[in-house]
């Protein structure tokens, strides 16, 4: 048997997430649980490195490592709680069922095709023909941002919208960091020198933090990236503001209302995309009718680069656009919902509104 | 043992689901229920991950097939294959999962912040986030609705 | 035919690309609610968006009637490469449902918000109701699997954070809410795993494709496996008895206008999506699909009939006990499906029309007195029906179809479900459905009888009646129980022709 590095370190890290989903399951303490969550969703990242999934690991190290982080931390602060120990009667049923289940799945997953299989019918197939197809229709090196914004456009419309409704649900639920920004202004450190570290770390880092989710952004469709990843690190050189110089502060430069529309414009945009190809003569987000003729002649032939190439000034921009809508949404509705957390501090003991 | 190794990845999958959907349904804490569907809803992905994936391929970014990259990974192919699955000489794995996968964690977190905002508001209306005591509160009439209920 | 081929609703331009603007319309709109400068303004929004998303729904059905099966490639590309929707005779049914109701809540949504959320809120809550109403019209619309998963996501995230806004005048909203997010959360997941399972034995994600390539793949247990989960899954989302612990809390706290809309739309949307699956993705004829609906499905069903009918019958709050019910309604739609005739199928889609029409009214015209008072158990809501005559009226004729009685479409289905059993020589739900319907008059009639003829207590607020805004859509939603009752023509064309499409006939 050949040995091959990558499926070794495939084994490992699958067995190192099953550890340390283990110990997120026995842990008592949630601030434990969070941490090894963060942890969980590293290594999973890593893993997803290894198995070619590059895209999606970089969404799963700056969604559950970074964002889904901030808001667990944000829920504990607000909820206060260690997990009391649970009655060894409660625990016996959801076992017995999950090894049920879990046993018929293994049953039922000795018929998959082998792991790493080329002919397999999911590898074979539709998958395969976007590979194939992908120069030829779109022009986009990156075949998983061509398949997400433009075959499959739909979907992450569909996401985009899912984020947007989390955003408002959340806004409904609990405010708009009102309380933070009507509460006391907290008085500077008395004894002067505590926070300088982080004061000028974080004016370095914050606006390099928002020049790299730009070049995320831009670079989505020739390297790993795109608009979710990119949204989620602008939101986060957004929230690092907030938790060094003071969520008051980070709500006087980006007032909650202003943000909220900028959610709704992301959406906007994405489906105005849409509409405006189906206005030309084309289906909904079909971007080879974004341009009627006379524009598309209008463009100089130079703009994208290699004039060799072939030029696909629809897809090219209909693919930049949405991604734009993509990052103005999600970073918007990241930053909204930490307001909303945040923002619900103050007041957290008294009354249930 | 080949057989093994090629299914070890959908066991090890599986055993993290179930993980996942044991402490969804055991946790008495409700933060504790929400990881428990974290690690449920990405272990899914993991599923989806493995499927997709191509032996000896490359993530799916064209790389022209004369680049140094393109011959390292050609060189470990055996050439029938590398005729057969490979787009213009280079092997790469399957996008589709991909793409499908990144929708799902997105929708993952979305689901995870409503539901810890439920969570904070039910800290905030029974004073605790523990399935017991809010049975409990629930047991004893409530003195009453305050007078403006607006949320 | 059901008399949809000479509708024109619109010019043939717009009409082309009614599937899509059926869905993107409300987005829009939900993005308009948000930029709303106030509360007003986004319900007018609100209103707008759910009449063109019904405008573009008759569209559709006109497109339908006429050609069978109308095909939309999103972006350009043909399925499988790309998305499809895919619009049959069940599927333009359901969008012309969730369609008309959506217009009957917001309108309701007008009077009904004002006391449960404060100002700054409600464009945001229009915002979420367009969301979930955009989600549900996708999911009947489209023909892909894993859009489905996206759509039913789009269309639930919403409804968790709205049901929970309840809290705010009773605090059990929140736990339910919580359950709901938990459960439907792990519905869903069961629902991609499914897909997931169908993907790596097909290869392909569009439904219709997926059809096709199972046909020689019965034996698998991947397929088997894949088909397990995408019931389990959907039946968690639909309220299939087990699985239904989590609707009656949900339904009974929510904020009135969301109980209105949900009952009527959210679990009939994922009986559309499972009846797809089974009968459309998956055939009955294959071995284990034909086990499941005789051996799992109509013994739920049964079981879920009788079981929350009780349930309903013992239950002192009002709203949870229309909630049960529902639970018994659904067993009765899920057994009409599980016989799997034409007849059958045709009934329980014809329950279906029928419950979204009369559970809709019902919680309406609760909510139009809960406005002004706060009341839970049948005690509390003690001569209402006397104190507002329109409202509870309309209540009344709800409450008649839940029951049966004639005239009435509730009757009308209930009767074609007895056909359908007798037809197939199952005795045994002749029974069934008898039983649960005097368990049915049992808990309506202690409705009706508290709120006609109970005295209300000393000193116990008292009902007022609802404003026009919402008297009208109320008893629209109601007249059409009874309409319906007298001349079922169109739904029952419509049901007729959503189950020759179910079964695979002409397409």
């Amino acid at each position: 048997m050949i040995f091959d590095p990558n499926l070794t370190l495939n084994f490992i890290l699958l067995a190192m997430l099953v550890i340390v989903a283990g110990f997120v399951a026995a842990t008592r303490s949630l601030l434990a649980a969070i941490i090894l969550m963060s942890v969980y969703s590293l290594v999973s990242a890593i893993w997803l490195v290894v198995m070619d999934a590059v895209d999606v690991a970089f969404t799963e190290a700056v969604v559950g490592a970074g964002v889904s982080t901030i808001i667990l931390l944000g829920a504990i602060l607000l909820t206060r709680g260690e997990v009391q120990k649970p009655k060894l009667s409660k625990l016996i049923f959801p076992a017995i069922a999950a090894v049920i289940s879990g046993g018929l799945l293994i049953y039922a997953a000795m018929d998959l095709p082998g792991f790493g299989d080329p002919a397999s019918p999911a590898n074979a197939y539709v998958g395969h023909s976007y590979l194939v197809s992908t120069p030829g229709d779109i022009g986009a090196p990156n075949v998983v941002t061509a398949v997400l914004a433009s075959y499959r456009g739909f979907d992450t419309l569909g996401e985009t919208v899912v984020v947007f409704a989390a955003g408002i649900g959340v806004a409904i639920l609990l405010g708009f960091g009102e309380r933070a920004a009507t509460a006391a202004p907290q008085p500077l450190d008395p004894t002067g020198d505590h926070n300088v570290v982080l004061r000028v770390a974080a004016r370095l880092l914050i606006p390099l933090i928002a020049l790299f989710a730009f070049y995320v952004q831009f670079h989505g469709d020739l390297g790993p990236g795109g608009g979710f990843q990119a949204g989620v690190i602008l939101s986060v050189a957004v929230i690092l503001h907030a938790l060094v110089f003071g969520l008051r502060e980070t709500m006087r430069a980006l007032k909650p209302g202003f943000v909220r529309a900028v959610a709704a414009l992301g959406v906007l945009l994405y489906a105005g995309v849409g509409i405006v190809c189906l206005t030309n003569g084309g289906t909904f987000l079909d971007y080879d009718f974004l341009f009627d003729r006379d524009t598309e002649d209008a463009i100089p032939s130079g703009l994208l680069g290699d004039p060799d190439a072939i030029h696909h000034w629809g897809q090219h921009f209909g693919i930049f656009f949405i991604e734009l809508g993509v990052l103005f949404t999600v970073a918007a509705t990241m930053v909204t919902i930490f307001y909303a957390f945040a923002g619900r501090a103050p007041d957290a003991q008294k009354e249930a509104r | 043992m080949t057989f093994l190794l090629q299914h070890l990845n959908y066991v090890a999958v599986i055993i993290l689901m179930m993980l996942g959907l044991f402490v969804t349904f055991a946790g008495g804490n409700l933060i504790k229920r929400m990881i428990g569907l974290a690690i449920f809803q990405t272990s899914t992905g993991l599923f989806f991950i493995s499927l997709g994936k191509v032996q000896g391929g490359t993530a799916a970014i064209t790389i022209s097939p004369t680049s140094p990259e393109a011959k390292a990974l050609a060189a470990q192919i055996d050439p029938a294959t590398l005729a057969q699955t490979g787009v213009n000489g280079v092997v790469y794995s399957n996008p589709l999962p991909h793409v499908l996968i990144l929708t799902a964690i997105v929708v993952g977190v979305a689901t995870l912040a409503v539901g810890l905002a439920i969570a904070v508001r039910i800290r905030e209306a029974y004073g605790s986030v523990e399935a017991a005591d809010i049975a409990a509160r629930d047991r004893v009439p409530l003195p009453g609705q305050p007078a403006e209920p607006l949320v | 035919m059901n008399g949809f081929e000479t509708l024109y609703a619109a010019p043939p331009a717009l009409m082309a690309h009614a599937p899509v603007l059926m869905v993107v319309g409300p987005v829009i709109g939900a993005c308009a609610t948000v930029l709303a400068p106030n509360s007003r303004w986004a319900w007018m929004i609100s209103v707008f968006a759910t009449i063109f998303a019904l405008w573009m729904s008759l569209g559709v059905a006109g497109e339908v009637a006429r050609h069978g099966v109308i095909t939309y490639a999103i972006g350009g590309f043909a399925p499988p490469v790309g998305i499809a929707f895919r619009v049959d005779a069940l599927g333009s049914m359901m969008s012309l449902l969730i369609s008309s109701v959506g217009v009957a809540s917001a309108l309701f949504a007008g009077h009904g918000l004002r006391h449960e959320i404060r100002e700054e809120k409600q464009g945001l809550f229009h915002g979420g109701f367009l969301l979930c109403l955009a989600g549900l019209l996708g999911l009947v619309s489209t023909g892909d699997a894993f859009n489905a998963f996206v759509f039913l996501e789009v269309s639930s995230i919403g409804t968790y954070a709205l049901i929970a806004i309840g809290g705010g005048r009773d605090r059990r909203a929140l736990p339910a809410a919580f359950n709901y997010l938990i459960m439907g959360t792990i519905g869903a997941t069961f629902f991609v795993i499914g897909i997931g399972f169908l993907y790596a034995a097909t290869g392909t994600l569009n439904m219709a494709d997926i059809a096709a390539r199972l046909a020689t793949l019965q034996d698998s247990r991947t397929v088997q496996a894949g088909f397990a989960f995408i019931v389990v899954g959907l039946g968690l989302k639909a309220a299939m008895f087990p699985l239904h612990g989590w609707l009656p809390n949900a339904y009974a706290y929510a904020p009135p206008l969301m109980a209105v809309f949900l009952s009527a739309t959210a679990t009939k949307a994922a009986i559309y999506l499972l009846a797809r699956f089974v009968f459309t993705v998956f055939d009955p004829s294959i071995v284990f699909a034909g086990h499941f609906l005789d051996y799992v499905l109509m013994p739920l069903a049964a079981i879920a009939a009788i079981i929350c009918s009780l349930q309903a019958a013992f239950d002192q709050d009002l709203r949870r006990s229309l909630a049960f019910s529902s639970v018994a309604q659904v067993g009765y739609i899920l057994l009409g499906l599980s016989i799997a005739t034409a007849a059958g199928i045709s009934a329980g889609l014809l329950l279906l029309i029928a419950h979204a029409l009369m559970k809709a009214a019902l919680f309406m015209a609760l909510g139009g007195i809960a406005m002004t008072l706060r009341a839970r158990t049948l005690n509390e809501f003690a001569g209402a029906g006397r104190d507002a005559p329109w409202t509870m009226g309309a209540f009344a004729i709800g409450a008649a179809s839940l029951m049966g009685l004639p005239f009435t479409l509730g009757f009308l289905s209930k009767w074609r479900l007895l056909e359908a059993a007798v037809e197939q020589q199952l005795f045994w739900l002749v029974a069934v459905i008898a039983a649960s319907s005097l368990a049915a008059l049992v808990y309506v009639g202690r409705m009706l009888e508290a709120l006609f003829f109970r005295q209300p207590m000393p000193g116990a607020a008292r009902a007022i009646e609802a404003p026009l805004g919402v008297i009208v859509p109320l008893w629209f939603l109601a007249g059409l129980s009874v309409w319906f009752g007298i001349d079922a023509s169109l739904p029952e064309n419509l049901a007729n022709q959503a189950a020759i499409v179910l079964l695979g006939g002409p397409r």
